[in-house]
């Protein structure tokens, strides 16, 4: 928030350099290094750590509390009571839900697995993304309708209730089947990114003047061309992360997706099932909850960074 | 104009014959046979079933699994077009259709009401964010809610359940109305229905609003610095009149436009929404008919809600020239 009540200082200011205060200067150097950005930084942190939980929390705690009837059944966290009166045990600081599985052991399991998923699906999507995209955009005329309508056509369908067929026939499924089949939503919006800008591009000065110096359609797109996507491409792949995580998350609610790998959506689901809700035991959906929405906060501040690193008009001083 | 129309239309129906195509071949692939699973559920139901093999074929003859693959999928096909989808396995008598029949009320109903709620909410307070006189808490406090909008809407619902529900006891918990309301046209059932339907609306409303909110914000800024808004502060004009007849009404228009790429996000998020609120409605069905294994169903719902998505993104896509005459030029 430190930017907005800065905002409107600059107009008052003299715009001269030496009418700028001490903390404006410091935030003019900034703008040396467009990547040196609070949103961003702060947002990388978030997701580090998440990913610093799921390590370090595989050192100092014991992963195999996730299984059933491991630890003591419904307890409330130290300091606080479950519905039988029963003061929260210090063994297990967050709690344990009613089959007796240790909360903190499940999200040290299952927060990784929700990321994990979320980047590989976007990273198979943005591969594709890119690949159509440039084939589209660069080689114009039959190819690029077909790819247009077909990514026209595949973004109006909700992946949820595709992905709700192929679990509900399929039955169990691995993360990284689920991540391939989350990516098979997700690429439709690069593509159609990529291409717009692939399409302006290519009547560009500097990619004419590869293609006279004799350099290869190979050359241009992935040499001349992708480079100055790169910030394009990081902010789509982010709010692709998000899409393949709210979908993965959808199907665990659904109680669909994996069954024998802990998920932070599955430990919703059991939650909800169970009516952790009417129980009172808040700590059970309640911690698996926070965990995801520092997943999305951090994944959003990534995306704000990023367009301020590809568009300096919205960095402020 | 008649270009952009032809080819809308041809985008609308190959949306929904893939749709269809990729819910008819995906449980093919399965290796589970679904008369199995029919049966194995009876007979864990109700013990032994007599004649179990005259009563598999007799089933595999009726769904038509004898067929050669081609006319089984002319066949679905056809029936599918004519909303036909056969006989629910799990609740085995009752069409498919007459299930989603009646759940399908509740959630165009919510649907409806939570699209109002966000459009409204969302636009007012991009507005407000752009507008010089907005007072000083709003300029902070609306930034700060955006953070809502990078989530799903489970995640908001369960917050406001366990605020609104389980610890204030505002609202009630689950369910589209109470259980001592006789369904019909009284004032108790229409109070018990929107009494029911605004937590799970709000949820939808808190993660949606953020959208609409940041692009009214960037249209706002454009319209602030157009010379008929200048020329209207220079007459001196009331500024909540500059607000809402001079700003918000002209940059309203292509909000709309929007609309178009965030309805299917919207659609799947109102299934889980109304999963976890326990709301009769498409997604209350589909989480049923996983829970049962109700093939049948699951089919059915999933291709009446892209059908839905697909039809919402085509009327859009129509309004645009109509609203926008820069489109239309375009085209």
């Amino acid at each position: 928030m430190a930017d907005q009540t800065n905002a409107a200082a600059p107009e008052t200011a003299a715009p001269d350099m030496a009418g700028l205060t001490k903390r404006q200067l410091k935030r003019m150097k900034r703008f040396d290094n467009p990547w040196n950005n609070p949103k961003l930084i702060w947002g990388i942190t978030l997701l580090m750590g998440i990913i610093a939980l799921g390590i370090f929390g595989r050192i100092f705690w014991d992963t195999d509390l996730v299984f059933t009837g491991a630890v003591m059944p419904s307890q409330a966290p130290p300091g606080f009571e479950n519905l039988r009166g029963q003061a929260g045990l210090a063994s297990s600081p967050l709690g344990t839900d009613v089959a007796g599985r240790d909360l903190l052991a499940l999200l040290i399991v299952g927060a990784p697995n929700s990321l994990y998923v979320g980047m590989l699906a976007s990273l198979i999507g943005m591969s594709l993304g890119i690949f159509l995209g440039f084939t589209a955009g660069y080689t114009g005329g039959r190819i690029d309708d077909v790819i247009r309508v077909g990514s026209d056509v595949m973004i109006t369908i909700p992946p949820l209730l595709i992905l709700v067929v192929v679990q509900a026939s399929f039955g169990d499924i691995t993360l990284t089947m689920m991540a391939i089949l989350i990516a098979a939503f997700v690429w439709q919006s690069p593509t159609r990114l990529i291409r717009a800008q692939v399409l302006s591009m290519r009547e560009s000065g500097y990619v004419q003047m590869a293609r006279l110096s004799g350099a290869s359609n190979r050359h241009i797109m992935f040499r001349e061309m992708l480079p100055n996507l790169v910030p394009y491409l990081f902010g789509s792949f982010i709010a692709n992360v998000t899409t393949s995580i709210v979908t993965a998350v959808g199907l665990e609610v659904l109680g669909l997706g994996p069954q024998r790998v802990p998920t932070l959506g599955r430990v919703i689901y059991d939650a909800i099932d169970s009516a952790a809700l009417t129980r009172d035991m808040w700590w059970w959906w309640g911690f698996p909850t926070v965990l995801l929405m520092v997943m999305f906060i951090g994944l959003l501040l990534i995306n704000l960074g990023l367009d301020e690193v590809s568009n300096p008009r919205l960095r402020r001083l | 104009m008649a270009r952009y129309l032809a080819n809308r239309v041809f985008t609308l129906f190959l949306t929904v014959f893939i749709a269809a195509t990729l819910i008819w071949i995906i449980p093919r692939l399965s290796p589970v046979n679904p008369v199995d699973a029919m049966l194995g559920r009876m007979a864990s139901g109700g013990g032994t079933i007599e004649n179990s093999g005259a009563l598999l074929d007799q089933l595999t003859e009726r769904f038509g699994f004898n067929d050669p693959l081609i006319v089984q999928y002319w066949l679905y096909i056809k029936n599918t077009l004519t909303f036909d989808f056969g006989l629910s396995t799990a609740s085995f008598p009752t069409p498919v259709a007459q299930m989603i029949a009646t759940a399908l009320p509740w959630t165009l109903g919510l649907m409806l009401l939570a699209l109002i709620l966000t459009f409204i909410i969302g636009n007012l307070l991009g507005a407000l964010m752009v507008w010089e006189h907005t007072p000083r808490p709003w300029k902070v406090v609306i930034p700060a809610a955006m953070v809502f909008t990078s989530m799903p809407p489970i995640l908001s619902g369960l917050l406001l359940m366990y605020v609104f529900s389980s610890t204030l006891g505002w609202f009630p918990l689950t369910g589209a109305y109470g259980i001592r309301v006789e369904p019909g046209w009284s004032l108790d059932f229409i109070g018990s229905v929107a009494h029911h339907g605004i937590l799970p609306a709000m949820s939808i409303v808190l993660v949606t609003f953020g959208f609409w909110a940041l692009g009214m914000r960037g249209l706002m800024i454009t319209v602030q610095g157009e010379d008929y808004t200048v020329l209207a502060k220079a007459k001196g004009l009331r500024k909540r009149y500059i607000l809402y007849k001079y700003m918000i009404r002209n940059a309203i228009l292509p909000q709309i436009t929007a609309f178009a790429l965030k309805i299917g996000m919207l659609v799947a998020g109102q299934v889980l929404v109304e999963r976890i609120f326990a709301y009769p409605g498409m997604g209350k069905l589909l989480y049923d008919a996983i829970l049962t294994q109700d093939y049948p169903v699951i089919q059915g719902v999933s291709f009446v809600i892209i059908l839905m998505t697909a039809l919402a993104v085509f009327f859009v896509d129509l309004l645009y020239p109509l609203i926008d005459p820069r489109i239309r030029l375009g085209a």
